[in-house]
């Protein structure tokens, strides 16, 4: 449920654009969101619906972009591609891994009028 | 609703400390603005926006992480520990993994030489405080009311609160193991406690937990012989998200594993000390 919290962080950060930028209103928010990361996708775009009324971004489409998960092998001393936490490595079947992406959580862009 | 926590406006509850200290979760003592929405009305002038080529839907990059603000509390929270020479642990877990119970029992061991304080987090009641503050240790209840984990900012004023220098601060986190995992306090370790009457996928269930802990502690031990649970497969599923994690073994009944817990204390505290 901190997808509510997250997507008031979120609303905050475009208000504070807005007040930057002076554009009239958001009709695209584009966030990047890392697949090892703590964020349910279903449940920040519901989040952001709720969170997002009565503010610039009321109404916008929430884009999310999905990072993938890379992580360090240290048995293998290669860059792997895993599809979540606690997966082995796909070469060698270790769990020695070191994640190097994909916790993001990132406003990347907003398309505004 | 609170921008950064996630309670509701004014929901987020810290109750006064001994000192005699107002109670309320006041957010204007720093720079945790809750956010007014301004309300835009469109409408007539839409036609004539439509027209203005300068108007038009175009993108702007902005590159921000969306727990900026907290994170940047917390930076602020980590050289405050730093400049007072606290150890600042983040106990985390989920509901009933015993969490309060260890840390009675770890108060007990410490207090007779050493400084401590407790932050305790909870939805509801100054249950736990109560229940620490019988140790004779000095606590503060944070009561996040709707919100479901501790943020920097309330741990940011709760530290002021309780005036601790040169020792050892525990945060006792809301029992949750999914969102306290986003929100970084400041704290030099989080550590996990993951209780045998619990099951052995609990890593794999909650990974960013475990994978963001540098100690998982076992806790309630003396009950094995009464459970059917396989220790090493718990500390297996931790280790396969986290292969760096800690694993001390403890029960608060008969003070099992305490010794090596408070070794580890000790380890992390030099250490904290010697890189602040």
């Amino acid at each position: 449920m901190h997808e509510v919290a997250l997507c008031n962080s979120l609303v905050e950060i475009i208000c504070e654009q807005q007040r930057q930028r002076g554009f009239q209103r958001v009709r695209r928010v584009i966030v990047e969101v890392g697949v090892l990361g703590h964020v349910d996708p279903h449940a920040l775009d519901f989040a952001f619906e709720v969170e997002a009324r009565d503010s610039p971004a009321e109404g916008a489409e929430l884009e999310i972009r999905e990072i993938e998960g890379r992580a360090w092998c240290m048995d293998c001393s290669k860059l792997e591609t895993i599809a979540r936490r606690g997966d082995a490595c796909p070469d060698c079947g270790g769990f020695t891994l070191i994640v190097e992406q994909g916790e993001e959580l990132r406003l990347k862009e907003l398309e505004v009028i | 609703m609170c921008g950064v926590c996630g309670c509701g406006k004014g929901e987020t509850r810290m109750e006064a400390d001994q000192a005699g200290h107002e109670a309320g979760h006041d957010h204007a003592d720093h720079d945790h603005a809750h956010h007014d929405h301004a309300h835009h009305h469109h409408g007539e002038h839409q036609d004539t926006l439509r027209d203005d080529p300068a108007r038009r839907a175009h993108l702007v990059s902005v590159e921000q992480d969306i727990l900026g603000k907290n994170n940047a509390l917390a930076a602020h929270n980590r050289e405050h520990f730093n400049s007072h020479s606290v150890l600042a642990l983040n106990l985390v877990s989920s509901p009933g993994a015993g969490k309060t119970s260890l840390l009675v029992a770890t108060l007990q061991q410490l207090l007779p030489g050493a400084t401590v304080a407790v932050i305790e987090g909870d939805q509801e009641t100054s249950a736990d405080a109560d229940r620490i503050r019988a140790t004779g240790a000095p606590a503060i209840q944070v009561n996040t009311g709707r919100g479901c984990h501790l943020d920097a900012a309330m741990i940011d004023e709760a530290f002021h609160r309780l005036h601790c220098q040169d020792g050892i601060l525990f945060i006792e986190n809301v029992g949750n193991l999914v969102c306290p995992a986003a929100f970084d306090l400041g704290e030099a370790h989080k550590v996990v406690i993951a209780s045998v009457t619990e099951g052995e996928d609990k890593p794999l269930k909650y990974p960013n937990m475990f994978a963001a802990s540098s100690l998982m502690l076992v806790s309630k031990v003396d009950l094995l012989p009464h459970l059917d649970f396989d220790v090493e497969l718990l500390i297996a599923n931790a280790r396969r998200v986290n292969p760096s994690i800690a694993v001390i073994k403890v029960s608060a009944t008969t003070g099992e594993g305490i010794d090596r817990w408070l070794r580890w204390i000790g380890a992390a505290r030099d250490m904290a000390v010697a890189s602040a």
